[in-house]
């Protein structure tokens, strides 16, 4: 009897299997599998897109309007126009017959597919601490992209600069190649900083000081100094006395860098344009790893700040100044200074406004400005031009009232530096 | 990115001289600024922090706070144009392909989105028109200004201003601004820059046809009989009328 049940619930039991397994093996009945939403091979191109967008790519190797990497784009530099070179994969005219090997060589030493010697605007001095990882990934991503055949233009540099047997000399002076080496005694997200700030990132390229050769020197990294052909003056991200960013939130720096706006400042001009083109896309881990690396920086200037200037101006110019900032500018940045959150900057205490250099306040209330259009802030505010509104003397006692007020501990600014600058057309 | 600066420069001298010819002093928008402004209309201010009228404080200073225009005869009106004119007005500037440095600057970081925001933002406004230019002109050039505005000139192939920026001048749906309120200078340097190949619209780009069949006198003659005119009380755009327009034009497609 229970042999019987036994062989009988076998057989159900079998019988199940069977049934289960013929409904599996059905073609019709498969289980339905979730399909990758893209194939395993892209997984390298979107990486790729990624460290592009953070290379920043896009903004030197297209032109204004032109098709996205083609090239062509005139570089103004002090020693004449370079023309960006077309990075699509078009065999004959771009980069097409390149393989990752020749794209890394080029990334880490500054070297052509065919041995030129490439001009240090493209930064690869900076690029160099790109690992073989990333470049074959931006490698891969830039083939994934439609190739345009658009021949490259002749550079236009004037004589000697022309001759590239220099760089021999630019290099080795300038050039140290090396991959981005870990610093075992940081955090993870530090290092992650410091890898997309001295790398991809290539802040270096403006925020330190470039000499008459066009070089910088490591001593001097991230000291602040003018781009060169922009006439704006970008700040020290060591000195407290410039971006102060040692003192700045570490959310706050990622928010400056990610959104274009922050408490504490907000972009403009140059800095917009990475902001824009670039850091919008970040993670915000990234973002933030930025953030925890440039907080850390060595801080220079430690000694105390000088104090206000205000008692070395002249009263009449003082009130000159406040009237104007009265009239024109408090009821967006208020009658102290103190901003409208990240809508509108504060002036009082904000190193960007009283550090060495008035170049960018000057510019700013020449021009006006924008802070970019981002993913998180895609309905930016914006301050309006005053360069027809307001006269040298004008302009320049209301940057020196921002600067010297609410103690503020910026030095007054003279009308000839206003007219230099307004000689100048926006950009 | 930006035009060589010399050669706006020269366009815009031109421009400036076939003004003074009109015996209009020009303060041109490269000019030399004289006095804080006193103009209210053109002084930040605004009532709610999270508005787009707060957004678009950077436009005041040139365009007045509801686009009405301002004492600088170069700024345009933009207030009542319609919408999809500022927009492609905006693009063209963020891009480059319509250059004027200062708002090609402004611009230039911004997203299509924001930028039809504030184009619908400024089409929307209906301020008073500023009083219009009481400036004498010979009545010589007044007629010729009138005809080609109204009549066109047949002998050339120029098309009267009316027949596509409406019989009001207030412009047409969706892409056609209004010349009511526009000022001489303003009027001057747009036709010279499209007659040189310095603003250019989307193709079939008529205003480039017209342009170029334009002289000198022409365009000084248009600009002074179009600011004279007094603007109607509705200076709204007209409804788009393909079928009634002389000539093809991009941006009415």
């Amino acid at each position: 009897m229970q042999t019987k049940t036994r062989i009988a619930s076998a057989v159900v039991v079998l019988g199940l299997l069977a049934a289960g397994g013929l409904y599996f093996l059905h073609p019709g009945f498969l289980p339905k599998e979730k399909v990758a939403s893209r194939a395993v091979g892209n997984d390298i191109i979107s990486r790729g897109e990624y460290l592009a967008r953070a290379g920043d790519c896009v903004a030197c190797h297209t032109a204004a309007n032109g098709p996205m990497f083609a090239g062509g784009r005139a570089m103004p530099t002090p020693f004449g126009n370079l023309y960006v070179p077309n990075i699509t994969p078009d065999d004959d005219t771009g980069i097409g017959r390149w393989n990752a090997a020749e794209f890394y060589r080029m990334m880490h030493t500054g070297i052509s597919r065919d041995g030129t010697l490439l001009y240090p605007a493209m930064p690869f001095a900076s690029y160099t601490q790109v690992t073989r990882a990333d470049s074959d990934a931006i490698f891969a991503y830039l083939m994934s992209v439609p190739p345009v055949k658009q021949k490259n233009r002749e550079h236009e540099l004037r004589f000697p600069y022309n001759n590239r047997e220099l760089l021999l000399g630019w290099r080795t002076l300038y050039f140290k190649e090396g991959e981005y080496k870990a610093d075992p005694s940081q955090s993870v997200e530090w290092n992650r900083g410091a890898y997309l700030v001295k790398g991809l990132g290539h802040c270096a390229m403006c925020h330190t000081a470039v000499n008459a050769l066009g070089g910088s020197s490591e001593s001097k990294a991230f000291e602040g100094g003018m781009i060169p052909n922009q006439n704006w003056y970008a700040p020290s991200l060591t000195s407290n006395r410039e971006a102060g960013l040692g003192e700045w939130k570490e959310q706050d720096i990622a928010d400056l860098l990610q959104v274009g706006t922050s408490h504490h400042g907000t972009t403009y001009g140059p800095m917009a344009e990475v902001v824009y083109n670039s850091l919008q896309y970040l993670t915000d881990e990234d973002a933030k790893a930025m953030a925890v690396y440039l907080k850390a920086l060595p801080q220079r200037d430690s000694a105390p700040l000088p104090t206000s200037q205000a008692r070395l101006v002249s009263p009449e110019v003082i009130e000159a100044g406040r009237k104007v900032y009265a009239g024109q500018c408090a009821v967006c940045h208020g009658a102290e200074g103190k901003g409208q959150g990240a809508s509108y900057p504060p002036l009082a205490g904000n190193q960007s406004i009283t550090m060495e250099s008035p170049v960018n306040s000057i510019r700013m209330v020449l021009n006006g400005g924008y802070a970019p259009g981002t993913l998180k802030n895609p309905r930016p505010y914006g301050m309006p031009p005053f360069s027809h509104i307001l006269n040298d003397d004008d302009v320049a006692a209301v940057v020196t009232y921002i600067r010297v007020a609410w103690g503020n501990n910026g030095t007054p600014v003279k009308p000839t530096q206003v007219n230099d600058l307004r000689k100048i057309l926006p950009e | 990115m930006i035009s060589p600066s010399g050669r706006v420069t020269a366009i815009l001298r031109r421009a400036n001289a076939l003004i003074v010819g009109l015996t209009l002093l020009l303060s041109g928008p490269l000019a030399y600024a004289q006095t804080v402004s006193t103009n209210p209309a053109a002084v930040p201010s605004f009532k709610k922090l999270d508005s787009i009228e707060a957004r678009v404080q950077g436009c005041v200073t040139c365009h007045g706070q509801q686009g009405q225009g301002t004492g600088n005869g170069y700024f345009p009106r933009i207030a009542g144009k319609p919408a999809g004119y500022l927009y492609n007005q905006l693009v063209a500037f963020r891009d480059g392909t319509r250059s004027y440095p200062p708002m090609n600057y402004l611009v230039a970081y911004l997203p299509d989105s924001y930028l039809k925001e504030i184009a619908a933002h400024f089409a929307a406004q209906r301020p008073a028109f500023s009083p219009r230019s009481t400036v004498p002109v010979d009545p010589a050039v007044t007629a010729r200004g009138q005809t080609l505005a109204t009549a066109g000139d047949a002998a050339k192939g120029v098309p009267a201003c009316i027949a596509c920026h409406g019989a009001q001048l207030t412009g047409m749906q969706p892409g056609i601004p209004g010349l009511a309120g526009l000022r001489p200078a303003y009027v001057v340097g747009q036709l010279t820059r499209w007659r040189v190949g310095e603003r250019r619209a989307a193709e079939p780009d008529c205003m480039k046809r017209i342009a170029s069949r334009l002289s000198d006198t022409d365009i000084t003659a248009v600009a002074a009989w179009l600011s004279q005119q007094t603007p109607p009380k509705e200076a709204s755009p007209e409804p788009s009328n393909l079928v009634r327009m002389p000539l093809a034009c991009g941006s009415q497609r």
